[in-house]
Formats: structure tokens, sequence, C-alpha cells
């Protein structure tokens, strides 16, 4: 697994803002089939370490996935390399239906003129997908009356479909039932196993229950790395943490 | 999947049926019942309609508020103007206003417009490229929502205070008029002018059958996707001042070719016709018929001009009060226009419908273990609710 080319590289990454350093050199390397869960408290970078590497942010430093460098490219080209995030709120085209969120994501590399005629039939990948995010029979529904939970995973389904290789997710099971919860922690492995993905999360449980491993962001720095339990058992993030139950709890 | 293509395939059905009950109308009934008079009146209805079209296309479907579609139907008409006052003025002649106000000699940029050829593609390519230049400098640059309604409002009002300062090459304050022909066909006789008037309705029904595939097409609906989540669409991988681009272009493209058909239905274009009052009444009907459907702005268009016609012809001083509290009653009360009325009960309805369906569906997603089953998240609207932080 350590010997395939998908994986995404970081060193030195840095985002200033107006003197404001929101992250200050993060390196990391996440393999593919790894399951990285970022986590910090609030302001530590996680988010903006995530635009920084699907070029919404400015940064410097390195980000490569696989042989290319991502810094400097568009979000759009970045996104067409397959490199796919979701945000902290869903965003989903809510007058679209099910199925036309998900053909609109599996469209990017179709020719202009293509675009022009209707759509005949259903991709295969998106009727693929549809059974995976477990929305087939919710096709023709409009997304905006979707619950909460089925957003999110329409989102992770728009990345499935758009062939994304390394999967970025901000905070996906804030908001959710406990059920909603597993599954879509179900759901991160079972599309992780081939995939490369980041997890941001603020939900120790979930984190628990599924990372294959852990980033702890602090101020903007890496503050530790490895296995769940490692993280949890080193002192410096015990410290940061102190006051927030969440990591002992 | 079945009722994607019975839902797809009625609302093609119900596009076919408004196509065809319009060509009836334009082409059948309105000559027959209408005096020539009431008739040119109606092609001039039709001119703006076709403008609506295009604004129907960049606002409703698009998104881009533009204020400034007088600015590519003046374009259009004044190619168009161009055209007809050199063919009235000869073979090698200067057209008259030049001469009462002017040395005599025909500006340069005036010599290609002889070629009937060349208008005729200036009509379309000129307010193409105008929009298309415009549109790369600032879609590229983000200029979005109220900001770019400013600057499309501030074009118009640039363009107008251009024409009126060129008395002696552009007609200034009057522009230009007084045609006396139309590729050769005499503009004062009824038969002719009967003939502007299909000409304009089977533009018009062209420029619908066009928008009608778009709205069809997946670049339909990729364009209410940019509408509403632009950012998004960046990241599935898209430059989305592309897709806008192509909405832009094409909406001033029609406002050209409206302001083409309009020269010679009319008789006149000057910096009345294109500056920011017409620029906004352009958009009072598109607002009203609802912005977003397919003939919603043909409809509004239409019903606005014939309304302001037929009330300024009693009450002269009335009419902009009246155009005034109907859009803000619009505005208010449908902000999706007045077609929103059949479109509210619609949506009801599959609401009632979806209902009834999801209940339905429960069961048999639940035995598909593997998948996520729907019935934990159908109840989830109310368990999302609780926040997890």
């Amino acid at each position: 697994m350590t010997m395939n080319a998908d994986y995404l590289e970081l060193s030195d990454v840095r985002v200033v803002f107006d003197g404001f350093v929101a992250v200050d050199g993060v390196s990391m390397t996440v393999l593919q089939g790894e399951l990285r869960f970022l986590i910090g408290p609030n302001g530590a970078g996680k988010t903006t370490l995530v635009d920084a590497i699907t070029g919404l942010a400015p940064a410097t430093g390195s980000v490569r996935f696989g042989r290319t460098e991502l810094i400097g490219k568009k979000v759009h080209q970045i996104a067409r390399l397959g490199v796919g995030r979701t945000f902290q709120t869903a965003t989903v085209f809510e007058e679209l239906t099910v199925l036309q969120n998900l053909d609109i994501a599996a469209g990017a590399g179709r020719r202009p003129v293509s675009l022009l005629r209707s759509r005949r039939a259903v991709p295969p990948e998106v009727e693929q997908t549809m059974e995976t995010i477990g929305l087939a029979g919710l096709r023709d529904q409009q997304a905006g009356v979707l619950a909460h939970g089925q957003k999110q995973w329409l989102e992770i389904g728009m990345l499935l479909v758009q062939d994304a290789r390394v999967l970025l997710l901000d905070e996906p099971v804030a908001g959710m039932s406990a059920d909603e919860r597993t599954q879509t922690g179900e759901l991160l492995r079972r599309i992780g196993a081939e995939r490369t993905v980041v997890v941001v999360e603020h939900d120790m449980d979930f984190m628990r229950s599924f990372a294959s491993s852990v980033t702890v962001l602090h101020a903007g720095k890496v503050l530790s790395e490895g296995k769940v339990a490692q993280v949890q058992a080193d002192p410096r993030v015990q410290e940061v943490y102190l006051g927030h139950a969440e990591v002992t709890s | 999947m079945r009722h994607t293509s019975a839902g797809q395939s009625r609302s093609n059905y119900g596009a076919l049926c408004g196509l065809l009950l319009g060509a009836l109308a334009l082409l059948v009934v309105a000559p027959a019942v209408l005096s020539d008079f009431r008739l040119s009146l109606l092609g001039r209805f039709v001119c703006y309609a076709i403008v609506a079209v295009g604004i129907g296309l960049a606002w409703g479907r698009g998104g881009m508020l533009t204020l400034g579609q007088g600015v590519f139907f003046g374009l259009g008409g004044y190619v168009m103007a161009f055209h007809l006052k050199l063919a009235d003025a000869g073979p090698s002649g200067v057209p008259d206003f030049m001469l009462l106000y002017g040395s005599g000699h025909l500006p340069f940029w005036w010599e290609p417009f002889r070629s009937p050829v060349v208008t005729l593609l200036g009509v379309i390519l000129i307010p193409s490229l105008v929009a298309f230049g415009l549109g790369i400098a600032i879609f590229r640059r983000r200029v979005r929502g109220a900001y770019f309604a400013i600057l499309s409002q501030a074009l118009a009002a640039a363009f107008t205070i251009l024409l009126i300062g060129q008395q002696v090459t552009l007609g200034g304050f009057n522009g230009l008029n007084g045609f006396r022909s139309f590729f050769g066909f005499n503009l004062y006789d009824p038969v002719n002018k009967r003939m502007l008037f299909y000409i304009a309705a089977v533009i018009l029904l062209i420029t619908l059958a066009v928008v009608w595939q778009l709205y069809r097409s997946r670049y339909g609906e990729l364009l209410i996707a940019v509408r509403d989540q632009e950012e998004r669409v960046r990241f599935l991988g898209y430059d989305p001042a592309n897709i806008k681009l192509v909405a832009y272009v094409l909406a001033a493209a029609m406002a050209g070719i409206a302001g083409a058909l309009f020269v010679p239905i009319v008789g006149i274009i000057s910096p009345a016709n294109v500056g920011v009052v017409p620029s906004i009444a352009f958009l009072i009907g598109v607002a009203i018929g609802g912005r977003a459907t397919l003939f919603g702005p043909v409809l509004g268009a239409i019903a606005v001009a014939w309304a302001q016609t037929a009330l300024s012809e009693s009450f002269p001083s009335f009419w902009s009060y009246f155009q005034g509290a109907l859009f803000v009653l619009v505005i208010a009360f449908l902000p999706a226009g007045l077609s929103s009325v059949s479109l509210l009960r619609g949506s009801w309805q599959r609401r009632q419908r979806f209902g009834t369906r999801a209940g339905r569906m429960a069961a048999p997603q639940a035995d598909a273990a593997p998948s996520l089953p729907s019935e934990s998240g159908l109840s989830g609207i109310s368990a999302g609710s609780e926040t997890g932080q």
C-alpha cells in the first residue's frame, strides 16, 4: 500500500492572512487507504489547511498529490486532478434533484458541446454512487428537501462520481444523529479503502471509532501524529485539550 | 427512473404545446384580428420579448442581474440603423443628418455596414463580442450579485452618454431615424410592415426553442448550479466564469437581434431606447412574468409593454406609478413572478406525493443491508436538527 503513488504529501505549508499565521509550517503524509483525522481546538487551522490544499487559501510550501504540485493551481484545476472536498455546511444544489447533483459532479470532463444535449441515460458511475450513498430511492427528489445527513451523503457521493482520489471532508458528521454518524463512518470506511481520506472533525467518539490515524493541529502547527491511542496518550495533546472534556471522555 | 422520464416528458410536452400555441397566436391569430397599427405595435413588444428571453436565461437561470441589456439592444439597433441609413443614401451617399450637422464625410467605421452581410453578422457578433470581453473581465474577477448589477447599469448610462455626445456620427440625442427601406423593401408599404412582424415573431419562437433546449440540457442544470452555489461548482472542477459567459453572451446576442428588428419596425433608434430606463423596463417584464421559467419572461414583457401602451393612451402621466407598484407587489409577494403561482401549486402537489412515496419506500430499502438505509435518513430531518457540538 505504501508503494502506491496516490498519496498526499504536505511539506512546510504556510498560510498567512494579513500578518496572521493561520497555518505555520505543516508537514504530513497521508497514504492511500488511510482514514486520517485532523483534529485540534478551534482556530488550530484545520479548515484553513484544507483550503490551502484545495487552492482556496493562498499558501506557500508544497502540497504534492502523487507527483503533481498543487500549490499555485486554481481551484477547478485542483478539483480536476482528483482532489475533492466538502464543506462544514452541506452545499448541494438545492433546486436540482439528487440525480442532477451527481450528474453535474460526474461531468467536469465532458466536452462543452456535449453539455448542450440533455441527459439520455444515467451514467453508470452515478447509478452506482446513488446505491453506495443510499439515495437511489430519492433520485428525483430535490436536494433541498433532503434531511441534513442525506445532504452530507450526497456531497460525499458527488466526490465519488467526480472520481476524487483524495477526499477532504470538513466536519462530515456535525449535526448528525448517532445512527447517521455510524452510517457515515461505515460509508467512509468502504470508500476509503482505495482512496486517500482526510476528515476534519470535532467529534471524538466518531474519531475513535473510525480513524486509522490522527494528526493534531494546534496554533497552525502539527502537535502530534500517529495512531489514535498514541495521540491520546501524548501529554502535549492532553495539555492543549485541557478543559476540553472531549479527548478524555 | 420512470418518474424522471415521465416528469421530463410531461414538461417537454408542456413546452412544445406552449411553443405551438405561441406560434398560432403570433402567426395566425394576431395578423387576422389586429389592425396594421396594432400589429406593428405588437411587433415592437415582440422585440422586447426577445430581449426578455435572454434576460430570463442570464438572470433567471444564471443569476446575473443584467441591468444593462439596453447596451446590447442598442449595439444591434445602431448597426442595423447604419445599414438602413446608408442604403437610403444610395451607393456612395452620405446619410442625411451628416450633411445637416457635419462636414458631409462618412466616418470610416460606417463604411463596412453598406454590406447587408456585414450588417447581419454585425447585429449578432458585435453585441456578442462586447459581452464576451466584458464577461471575461467581470466573471474572472468574480464580480457578482449587486456589484454586477450596478456595473451593468453603469455601462448603460455610459453608453447613452457616448451616443448623445456623437451628434455628427451617431445622430446624438435624436438618434437615427427616417428609414425608408429595409433590404430593398419599402417601409411605408403595409405588406412589408406585416412581413417585419412575421420575421420578429419567428425569431422570437426560435430564441424560445434555443433556450428551451438549453434548459433541458446538462448545461441548463449546470447554470442553475452556478447560480445557487458558484463556489461548489468550482470545487467540482468547472470554471463557473465560462458557464456564466455562455449565458451572458447568448443574452447579449438576443438583445442585439431584438434591437436590429426594433429599428425597421419602430423607425427609430435613439439614446432614449437603449439607456438606463429602457434597460430596467426590459427587466420588469421578466420579473413579473417569472424569470426562471421558459415562457414567463415573454408573457411578462409583452403584458407590461401592452399595459404601458394602453394605460399611457388613457392616463399619460399615470403609467410609471403603476409600473413601480406592480414591480413592488410582484417582488414582495411573488418573487418568482406570476408564473410561480402554478409552480407553487405544483411543488405542493409533489410534496404530497413524495410523502406517500417515501412511506412505501422505507420497507424495501431497509432490506438492502450494505447500503445506507434511508429510513433513518427520513426520520433524520428531526434528528439532524439537534446540533452535535
